[in-house]
C-alpha cells in the first residue's frame, strides 16, 4: 500500500451520519473478484441525487471526506475502502468510524481522523468554502488556511504502517515462531481446538 | 492477573494471547475461520502472488452463501443448473477452485450441508465456545450465542488469517446488556435485540464487546441467542456474547466437528470456566426491562429506527439532536412515510423470512405457526421463505412446513443470504416495502430504492396474512 504522511487538499463536505457501507458501494458491485474499479459504483445512491457534494466540480479529485458519526458503520465489506481509494480518497474525518470499516481503511493507506462534533463541523464550513485542509500524520494535525488547528490520536501501530505502507501480513509472518510456539502449547493442553475441519 | 475477576470476554482475549506488542495492540490467535465466495477471492489471489501458503487450512471452513441463487441448484438429471450471471458464477468459481487448492475443507453449494456461514458453523460444531471465530462477515457476530469471541473483518484481515492464523488488535472494552425480568407473550429473541438497539443506538456499542446477562437469555435456546448475538454490529459493537452453559453443551454433542469422547469432557470441564466473574468491570452497563419490549419493527434506515408495534411513526422533531433530526427527515422521505401513521396501518408488498439472524428451525416454525391454514393477503405481491441451510430445509420439509409456506402462497426456496443483502436475484422492487426477518434495513438494502421493515419471523409471517404491519399477538 501506498505510504501516506500528509495530505493536502479540498474536501467533500458529506456530513452525513450513520453513513452505512452499503451506501459506499451497493452489494450489486461486489461480485468481482478484482479490487479495481470500484470508483464506478462508489457512493452511488448519493450521487443519484441532484446537486451531490461528489459530482460537484468544486471537490472534484478531493483526497478528503468528511462525514458524520459511525463512519462506515454496517458490512463488512473491504470494497467499500477499495472503492474510496479509487476515487481518489486518502483522508476521512468524522466524530466516530466503525472498527470494521477503520481497520479496512489503513490496511489500504486511508486514514480515518476522528475529531469531536465542533472541530467536523467547522471542517466542513471550510470544505464548503472550496479551501483546502491540511492533514498531517507526522505531527497528527488538521489545518485550515483559517489558522484553526486539530490533533487527533491514532493508535501508534496503524500510524506506524500508514507512514511506511507497511504489509502487515509480511510483518506477522515474521513472528511465525512465536505463532508456532502457542500453537504447540495449544495442541498438548487442548487438541481439540486445534483440530477444525478435521475432527 | 488471574486474581483479578474477569468478564467473560476478557477470559477468552487472554486465552488466544500470542503475544503482546509495546504499542497496545495483541496478536491474537484464530481458531475458526468461516469463508464465503464475495469476500475473499482477493485475498486467495494475494496469497497466491506473494506465494503464500494457508499456515493452518483445518481451521477454515468454506462455503458458499452471499450470491448463489435461491433457485433449484440441481436439475432433474441431478446434474448442477449453472448460475446465469457470469459475475456471479465466476465468483463462485474461484472459490471452488480456491478452497482445494489452498486445502481448506469446503462445502458445494449442491451439497446439503451447504447454507449461510452462520448457520453453517454452529450446526456443524465448528463454531465452539470459547474459540476465537473470524469471517469476512459482519454478522459473524451471531456465534456469540455459542459464547465464542465471534467478529467480522475485511478481505485484508481474511488474508491475515489465511497466512498466519492471527490478528493484530487492539482490545475492546467490555460492555454489560442486562436484561431483568420476563419477554411476555408473543415477543421473540429478534423483538428484544431491535428493541436493545433502539436503546442505545447504532454506535452505541462502537469500541465494545457486549455481554448479554440475565435470566432471559439464559432460558433462550442457541437459536435464539444466536440471533440475539448476530445483530451485536447492528449496535456498532463489535461482537456480542452469551456465556456458556447446559444448553450450549447440549446443543453441540454429537455435531460433526464437535469434541468427541474425552476431548469432549475436557471442553466441557474448560467451557464451564468460560462466564463473567463476580465482581469483573465493565466499562459500560446498560438495563433493560423485559416486560418493556413489545414485538419491534423498524420505520427507518438504520437498525436504530425501532418502535414498538403499538407505535407511530415518529415526527422528526422528536428527536434531541439535530443530526438525527436531518437523518430523520431523510429516512421518512426514503421510506415513504408520514410521521403521526401508526405503524399498524403501514401496508407491505413483500416479505422475507429467511438470513443469518432469522432463518433456522426455530424461525420457521414460529412462522409457520402463525400461517397454518391461513393465506396471504392480495396486496402481497412476494413472499419468500429462504432457510439457513439445507439441513434446515430438510428438517422443514420433514415437518411439512415447506406444506404451509406455499399453501400460504410462500415460494419455498434453496439456501443462502438471498434477500437479506440483494446480492443474488432476490431484491425488493424500488418503492415497495418489504417485512423481512434480515438485519438491515440500509438504503438500497434489498435492492435499489427498496423500503424494509426489520420484524421477527411471525411478526414477518402475520404481515403476510393481513398485508400490513401487525402485531403479532392478535393471532395467539
Amino acid at each position: 500500500m501506498e505510504p501516506l504522511t500528509r495530505v493536502e487538499g479540498r474536501a467533500i463536505p458529506l456530513g452525513l451520519k450513520n453513513v452505512d457501507t452499503d451506501i459506499i458501494i451497493p452489494a450489486k458491485w461486489l461480485k468481482t473478484i478484482s479490487r479495481e474499479g470500484l470508483g464506478q459504483g462508489a457512493f452511488e445512491v448519493l450521487r443519484a441525487e441532484p446537486g451531490n457534494v461528489f459530482d460537484d466540480p468544486a471537490y472534484q479529485g478531493a483526497p478528503i471526506l468528511i462525514a458524520g458519526d459511525n463512519y462506515g458503520c454496517g458490512s463488512s465489506r473491504e470494497h467499500a475502502a477499495w472503492a474510496m481509494l479509487d476515487l481518489g480518497i486518502r483522508v476521512v474525518i468524522a466524530p466516530s468510524f466503525s472498527d470494521i470499516h477503520s481497520g479496512n481503511a489503513v490496511k489500504n493507506g486511508i486514514l480515518p481522523v476522528v475529531l469531536p462534533q465542533e472541530a467536523v463541523d467547522r471542517l466542513l464550513e471550510v470544505a464548503r468554502e472550496g479551501l483546502a485542509i491540511t492533514v498531517d500524520l507526522e505531527a497528527q494535525t488538521v489545518t485550515t488556511p483559517y489558522q484553526d488547528r486539530f490533533t487527533f490520536e491514532l493508535d501508534p501501530f496503524r500510524r506506524h504502517c500508514l507512514l511506511n505502507g507497511l504489509d502487515e501480513v509480511g510483518l506477522t509472518m515474521a513472528r511465525g515462531e512465536a505463532i508456532g510456539g502457542f500453537e504447540a502449547s495449544r495442541t498438548a493442553a487442548q487438541p481439540w481446538l486445534m483440530r477444525g475441519t478435521a475432527a | 492477573m488471574a486474581s483479578r475477576p474477569r468478564t467473560l470476554y476478557e477470559k477468552i482475549w487472554d486465552a488466544h494471547v500470542v503475544e503482546t506488542r509495546d504499542d497496545g495492540t495483541a496478536l491474537i490467535y484464530i481458531d475458526r475461520h468461516l469463508v464465503h465466495e464475495v469476500t475473499s477471492p482477493q485475498a486467495f489471489e494475494a496469497l497466491k502472488v506473494a506465494g503464500r501458503p494457508v499456515r493452518r487450512p483445518e481451521l477454515t471452513l468454506a462455503v458458499p452463501d452471499h450470491n448463489l441463487p435461491t433457485t433449484p441448484r440441481v436439475d432433474g438429471g441431478g446434474r448442477p443448473v449453472p448460475i446465469a450471471d457470469p459475475e456471479s458464477a465466476a465468483q463462485l468459481a474461484a472459490l471452488e477452485v480456491n478452497a482445494p487448492a489452498f486445502g481448506i475443507r469446503y462445502i458445494p453449494a449442491t451439497a446439503k450441508e451447504q447454507g449461510i456461514v452462520h448457520v453453517v458453523g454452529p450446526e456443524q460444531g465448528f463454531s465452539l465456545p470459547g474459540t476465537t471465530i473470524v469471517c469476512g462477515d459482519s454478522h459473524t457476530a451471531c456465534h456469540g450465542g455459542l459464547g465464542a469471541l465471534a467478529f467480522g473483518i475485511g478481505t485484508s484481515e481474511v488474508e491475515h488469517v489465511l497466512a498466519t492464523q492471527t490478528l493484530l488488535l487492539q482490545q475492546s472494552k467490555p460492555m454489560e446488556v442486562r436484561v431483568e425480568g420476563d419477554l411476555g407473550p408473543g415477543v421473540s429473541a429478534k423483538d428484544l435485540i431491535l428493541h436493545i438497539i433502539g436503546r442505545i443506538g447504532a454506535a452505541g456499542g462502537s469500541g465494545y464487546v457486549i455481554e448479554y446477562k440475565g435470566k432471559v437469555f439464559e432460558r433462550m435456546t442457541i437459536e435464539e441467542r444466536l440471533t440475539v448475538c448476530n445483530m451485536s454490529i447492528e449496535a456498532g459493537a463489535r461482537a456480542g456474547l452469551i456465556a456458556p452453559d447446559d444448553v450450549t453443551f447440549a446443543y453441540l454433542k454429537g455435531r460433526p466437528m464437535a469434541p468427541k469422547g474425552a476431548e469432549w469432557d475436557a471442553a466441557v470441564a474448560y467451557w464451564r470456566t468460560l462466564h463473567s466473574d463476580e465482581g469483573a468491570v465493565f466499562a459500560k452497563s446498560v438495563t433493560i426491562n423485559a416486560a418493556d419490549v413489545e414485538p419491534s419493527v423498524t420505520w427507518g434506515t438504520s437498525p436504530e429506527d425501532v418502535v414498538p408495534i403499538g407505535g407511530r411513526v415518529p415526527h422528526p422533531e422528536d428527536f434531541a439532536d439535530e443530526s438525527k433530526r436531518v437523518a430523520a427527515q431523510k429516512s421518512l422521505d426514503y421510506m415513504g412515510l408520514v410521521p403521526g401513521t401508526p405503524m399498524i396501518e403501514v401496508r407491505i408488498e413483500n416479505v422475507f423470512i429467511g438470513s443469518c439472524t432469522n432463518s433456522r428451525i426455530e424461525d420457521l416454525r414460529a412462522a409457520a405457526a402463525i400461517l397454518k391454514g391461513r393465506r396471504k393477503a392480495d396486496n402481497v405481491k412476494w413472499a419468500i421463505v429462504v432457510p439457513g441451510s439445507g439441513l434446515v430445509k430438510a428438517m422443514a420439509e420433514e415437518e411439512g412446513l415447506d406444506r404451509i409456506f406455499i399453501e400460504a402462497g410462500f415460494e419455498w426456496r434453496e439456501p443462502g443470504c438471498s434477500a437479506c443483502l440483494g446480492m443474488n436475484p432476490d431484491k425488493v422492487p424500488a418503492g415497495e416495502r418489504c417485512a423481512s426477518t434480515s438485519n438491515r434495513n440500509f438504503v438500497g438494502r434489498q435492492g435499489p430504492g427498496a423500503r424494509t421493515h426489520l420484524v421477527s419471523p411471525a411478526m414477518a409471517a402475520a404481515a403476510a396474512v393481513t398485508g400490513r404491519l401487525t402485531d403479532v399477538r392478535e393471532f395467539v
